[in-house]
């Protein structure tokens, strides 16, 4: 059996507009809506096929205030098994270190696991190393960006797609792996599924739980810290024009004008 | 003065531009000192270029392993320099592998890391720009050695003399276990282009262009301008034009002097990868359509009959 935990997170819509706080710089929650980030749809997919190809049981795991459950949901509503959430007031303005950190201490909640599955980049921070960071942890094997990926007995193959190109990749489990949004689209809950993740086991955790130095944690423990933050000024709409077959010869002009030609 | 560290990001020998970048962007804090990882003869090739960049030390990590893992054999060089050097800061380009790089690092050394910086200040600060350009942030390591990703093409690039002092590191052995093992590689074949994230023009088409072979209008344009070709998720996702090229939220983000965006509609996430730009024209059929909210120059049109027409004038003015 390949048991597959999948980091989930959730994050503000990209759809709607994000702001930090003004007092500590930490993500206003508040002011988006929150969604599961449209990457770890592609993650909970995923371990779904292995799942289904095979045996397999897939938890999520998610850190997050309360609210995340919602993406939680969502995870076990298109068909993951179980879920483990760590939710402490102590994380919050936690930096990438501590994620990482308590991240694998929650692993330790999951008995043996194979495979863990996230998504290469969250849209909020686009930090783009909490998976390379977790295998640093745990010292095991990380496929990252994966665009492709084949499961063969214990054998983990990924076809890993960056701005370098694409590099093919190979390691035994247990590993970590990231997916990138071409990978596969993600499919829609039905609505039994819907129905019976409301009774699939979320196991919540605090960093009590968890063999974690709470020292590294939240805004006083981070290694990185906000000095300033300030929203830009938006773009303004410049001139507009429409084409009565001398479109391409305005425009020339104006750049002509701004002596970008 | 302190040394910083610097990952040299190079193929085949040929150094990448960001590397210059990072070199330029370490002399600010410290002193430049660059580290090689990659197979025997590696540095030998690339010292020079590193000299004329301001390096005063060239690490030599090489090893007939440096290729066959994947990052684990860069962070283990750094973290076996930084061991001996004790460094100011730890400098990497923000690509997707220098990402995961800089955050292994700092779990290795206890460090901090600090991603995606558009600016190096001299204190040890950085600068970011996040939420795809609507937010400024200054950022600092509030204990351990900072580790720094900086976005390729933010930072100028500038010459100076250095010494590169090479000195030998020894790397250690790969464990499999550990690490995954590289198969193969298929690098991206750059062509006559700029590279996106350096270009300081920038002509991107989007689902409006309608079809691969209808592409040629946009290259058009982009080779008229000397340009490097984007496009939006819509096309990428469509088949007209490769995944590296995709400009926005999940794909690059680009700052040019002009981007020109042709039969894009202009949705927040393609903005998030290009808002920045210092002037944006937009040729859209949709006057409704909100790339016009961002565009200094806009025209309502269609891109079939305006492009062309441009790409003409603009040959035209070059004479
Ligand atoms: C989490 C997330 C991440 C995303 N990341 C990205 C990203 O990185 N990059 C990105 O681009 N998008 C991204 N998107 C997708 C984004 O929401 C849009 O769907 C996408 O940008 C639309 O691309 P488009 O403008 O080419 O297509 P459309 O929205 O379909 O617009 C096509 C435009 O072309 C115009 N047009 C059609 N024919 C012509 C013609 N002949 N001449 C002139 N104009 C014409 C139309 O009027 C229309 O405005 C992301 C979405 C999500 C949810
Ligand atoms: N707080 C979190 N809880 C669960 N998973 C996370 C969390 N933060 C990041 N991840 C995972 O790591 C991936 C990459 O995130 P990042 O490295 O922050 O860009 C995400 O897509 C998630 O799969």
């Amino acid at each position: 059996m390949t048991n597959i935990v999948v980091l989930v997170k959730q994050v503000p819509d990209t759809y709607s507009e994000r702001k930090l706080n003004e007092s500590d710089h930490t993500l206003d929650r508040e002011s988006a809506d929150a969604v599961i980030d449209e990457i770890n749809e592609r993650a909970v997919e995923e371990a779904l096929k292995i799942k289904e190809a095979g045996e397999g049981e897939v938890t999520v795991l998610c850190v997050g205030p309360d609210r995340a459950t919602d993406a939680i949901r969502k995870a076990l509503s298109m068909g993951a098994d179980k879920a483990v959430h760590v939710s402490d007031e102590a994380l919050q303005g936690s930096d990438m270190v501590a994620t990482a950190k308590v991240i694998a201490g929650a692993l330790g909640k999951v008995d043996g696991y194979d495979l863990v599955i996230a998504g290469n980049e969250a849209s909020d921070g686009r930090g783009g190393a909490i998976p390379a960071m977790l295998a640093e942890i745990l010292g095991v094997p990380q496929l990252t960006h994966a665009r492709e990926l084949s499961l063969d007995g214990t054998t983990l193959k990924v076809d890993r797609e960056t701005e370098d190109g694409v590099t093919h990749l190979e390691a035994n489990l247990p590993a970590v792996v990231s997916v990138t949004e071409k990978i596969n689209e993600p499919r829609y809950p039905s609505f039994k599924g819907i129905m019976a993740a409301k009774k699939k086991p979320v196991e919540t955790v605090t960093v009590a739980d968890l063999d974690v130095d709470a020292g590294e944690l939240g805004l006083s423990g981070a290694y990185a810290t906000v000095l300033e933050a300030a929203p830009k000024p938006p773009r303004a709409a410049g001139e507009r024009v429409g084409d009565d077959g001398d479109g391409g010869t305005k425009v020339a002009e104006y750049l002509a004008g701004q002596k970008l030609i | 003065m302190a040394e910083v560290l610097v990952l040299v990001d190079q193929v085949d020998g040929e150094v990448k531009k960001s590397t210059f970048e990072l070199l330029t962007a370490a002399r600010s804090l410290g002193e430049a000192s660059a580290v090689v990882v990659g197979t025997p003869g590696t540095t030998g090739k690339v010292k020079d270029a590193l000299a004329s960049y301001g390096a005063a030390k060239v690490y030599a990590a090489e090893s007939d392993d440096a290729n066959g893992y994947l990052v684990t054999p860069k962070v283990d060089a750094l973290a076996t320099v930084a061991g001996q050097a004790s460094p100011a800061a730890v400098l990497v380009s923000a690509t997707a592998e220098g990402k995961e790089i800089a955050g292994r690092l700092a779990i290795r050394l206890g460090g901090a890391v600090l991603v995606d910086a558009v600016g190096v200040n001299a204190d040890g600060s950085v600068d970011q720009s996040i939420f795809g350009g609507a937010f400024s942030v200054k950022s600092k390591a509030a204990k351990g050695t900072p580790v720094v990703s900086v976005r390729p093409g933010a930072v100028e690039a500038e010459q100076a003399d250095g010494a590169a002092a090479e000195e030998t590191v020894a790397l250690p052995a790969a464990d499999p276990a550990k690490a995954a093992t590289v198969t193969g590689v298929e690098p991206v074949v750059g062509g006559d282009r700029p590279e996106l994230t350096e270009a300081s023009i920038v002509v991107s088409g989007g689902r409006g262009v309608g079809s691969a072979e209808k592409f040629d209008v946009v290259e058009k344009l982009a080779d008229s301008l000397g340009a490097a070709v984007g496009a939006s998720r819509a096309a990428v996702d469509s088949g007209y034009y490769p995944a590296q090229f995709q400009v926005g939220q999940t794909g690059k983000t680009v700052s040019p002097q002009l981007y020109v965006a042709l039969g894009i509609s202009g949705a927040i996430q393609h903005r998030a990868g290009m808002q920045t730009s210092k002037t944006i024209v937009a040729v859209n059929k949709d006057s409704e359509a909100p790339i016009f909210e961002i565009a200094d120059f806009g025209v309502v049109g269609d891109l079939f009959d305006v492009a062309p027409q441009l790409t003409d004038e603009v040959a035209k003015r070059k004479g």
